[in-house]
């Protein structure tokens, strides 16, 4: 499967992510080389197998509704690049 | 807008609800889920989304989702998982939303509504569950954004119809019969103001007739189930006149405006959505067993349209009644319970519709707070029904009596304060002589047809006794002289 130049540049604008031209082309590249590895497995035939959506075989690992609290109000805001004493602090964007 | 224009169109509308559910804890993490508390409080390492760790479901979200769906009659989802919806925005900490994209929770179903005295039942799509986000604050003047993380990780169901909806009044049965059900479920407090249960609506119009849907806009920030009304009135008038000038609807997401009661277009250039969901691989599949369901069926309290059809059947009561009395739980509850104490159904909703409702309204209580047992009350409804005491006095003497003194008994109440009417016909018929024989004049203006009198018959009877003369045996003895 070959991946295109604006689908890289499509892909790395939806992870915020920014590339120089000369890495856009050995992304195209590299991407490429590992669909093609992945479309490797359209050669079995996967008809009446149910998706795999799981690694574990585990199910229901729930947790009671007992609240709790884990973090106090200045730890949370402890690693916060910018904030003042209630809230954490972004660049303004309008929503 | 022109009547004969708009009538030209049909106009097609869905529902899009989210429901905060009242669990003490987060969906994925321990941490309060309390609305109102300082910013950044409840907050955890979980609901912060830093490196290493790990969600872990909250048991009652799952039995919560799965009342609302037994309520609306959807199909239980055995197996269950969550997906990942990818974007950015500040207050999603992790950069995706836990959610449920491939394998909802309830899958059908739908919401009965009563319109122009017809049911209709409106299907829903689906139903699932998921987190809600944190919440972004632009102040003016502040050049930066403020982000409080308290509400990210609350639980939510949301709740999809399909496009049945054919009006703005429709769509008003709809979300109020919704937020009766979660409030009768127990499930989430349906509070539009404080955003526990928030409605997008998808609306678009198309020529009656036509086989194909319009072009549909979504509108968000509806703030209460009238604002939703009329959101959806206003974009359906929007949209008619644009078609009418020619011109073409886009499909965009668009903001109503809760002062001048208009939606505009959010966005100028609408980006283009592109969630990439897959399954999470952080939280394990949920296997809903026949037990499991089992015991939540159990739980279920009765439903509104159950009571509904138990109120008119059983108790023969009109719809207006019906509808005031399961408005909630409680109150129908009350009712139903009031009736295996009386066999005076209709008094009985007279009661709490007319003297209970307003004592209740005048100090904003719920019939949970009144402290008046249905033996009580069901005891003051026999006292009016057999003549004993009239209504009048039951409601505003004796009532508000009982609400105070504990202990005593509706009858005691009404022979401490000379309430007991006179039934008795012996007792009444010299009172009635003296009056009619006190004004012959207006006994003769009776007589050539000036029915209307009698109440001033009836007034005077009434003065004499004190009130105490039974409304009914005194009419009977009065037209009785008089129609002789």
């Amino acid at each position: 499967m070959k991946i295109d130049k604006k689908t890289v540049e499509n892909i790395a604008h939806l992870a915020r992510l920014e590339f120089t031209e000369e890495e856009k082309l050995e992304l195209t590249d590299s991407l490429s080389k590992i669909l093609d590895w992945v479309d490797k497995l359209s050669e079995i035939n996967t008809e009446g197998v149910e998706p795999l959506i799981h690694m574990s075989e585990e199910t229901n690992v729930l947790r009671e509704d007992i609240p709790q609290n884990t973090l106090s109000h200045s730890d949370a805001l402890d690693n916060a690049p910018k904030k003042d004493s209630d809230y954490f602090r972004v660049p303004k964007f309008l929503g | 807008m022109d009547k004969t224009i708009a009538d030209k169109y049909q106009p097609v509308i869905g529902l899009e609800i989210h429901a905060q559910l009242s669990t003490l804890s987060k969906i994925f993490a321990p941490d309060s889920g309390e609305f109102g508390n300082m910013p950044n409080t409840n907050v955890s390492a979980i609901t912060l989304a830093h490196p290493g760790t790990l969600p872990k479901l909250n048991k009652k979200v799952v039995e919560y989702a799965v009342k609302m769906g037994l309520a609306c009659g959807c199909t239980i989802n055995r197996y269950n998982f969550f997906d990942r919806k990818n974007y950015f925005y500040p207050d999603l900490p992790k950069g995706y939303q836990t959610t449920q994209d491939k394998a909802p929770i309830c899958k059908g179903g739908g919401i009965r509504i009563h319109v122009n005295g017809q049911q209709k039942i409106i299907r829903l799509n689906r139903i699932h569950m998921e987190e809600d986000a944190g919440k972004n604050l632009h102040l003016s003047g502040e050049t930066d954004t403020l982000v409080d993380f308290n509400r990210a990780g609350v639980p939510l169901i949301e709740i999809v119809t399909e496009p049945d909806i054919r009006s703005s009044e429709e769509a008003f049965e709809v979300l109020t019969e919704i937020r009766k059900l979660v409030r009768y479920l127990d499930i989430c407090d349906g509070n539009m103001e404080e955003g526990s249960l928030r409605c997008d609506a998808n609306i678009s119009v198309m020529l009656k007739g036509a086989d194909k849907f319009g072009k549909k806009v979504e509108v968000k920030n509806m703030n209460s189930i009238r604002n939703v009304q009329r959101a959806i009135d206003f974009e359906i008038n929007r949209q008619i006149a644009e078609l009418e000038k020619g011109n073409e609807i886009f499909s965009e997401t668009r903001h109503f405006d809760t002062v001048n009661f208009t939606t505009h277009g959010m966005r100028t250039k609408e980006e283009l959505n592109d969630y990439r969901y897959f399954p999470e691989p952080d939280l394990q599949p949920v296997v809903i067993s026949e037990e499991w369901l089992d015991q939540i069926k159990k739980s279920m309290p009765p439903l509104p349209w159950q009571l509904y059809e138990k109120f008119a059947q059983q108790y023969q009561l009109p719809s207006y009644d019906i509808h005031v009395l399961t408005e909630t739980k409680e109150m129908a509850l009350y009712f139903d319970e009031l009736c295996s104490k009386t066999t005076h159904y209709k008094a009985a909703s007279n009661w709490l519709m007319g003297p209970v409702k307003s004592y209740l309204n005048e100090r904003t209580m719920t019939i949970t707070q009144l402290n008046l047992a249905t033996d009580t009350l069901a005891q003051l409804i026999e006292l009016v029904e057999s003549g004993k005491v009239s209504f009048a006095m039951a409601s505003q003497k004796i009532f508000p009596e009982l609400i105070i003194s504990k202990n005593k008994t509706p009858l005691q109440i009404a022979e401490q304060l000379n309430l007991i009417q006179e039934s008795n016909t012996d007792a009444i018929k010299p009172i009635v002589d003296e009056v009619l024989a006190k004004y012959p004049e207006k006994v003769k203006e009776y007589r050539a047809g000036k029915k209307g009198i009698l109440a001033m018959f009836m007034g005077e009877v009434m003065k004499q006794t004190k009130g105490k003369a039974d409304p009914k045996v005194a009419t009977k003895l009065l037209q009785e002289v008089l129609d002789a």
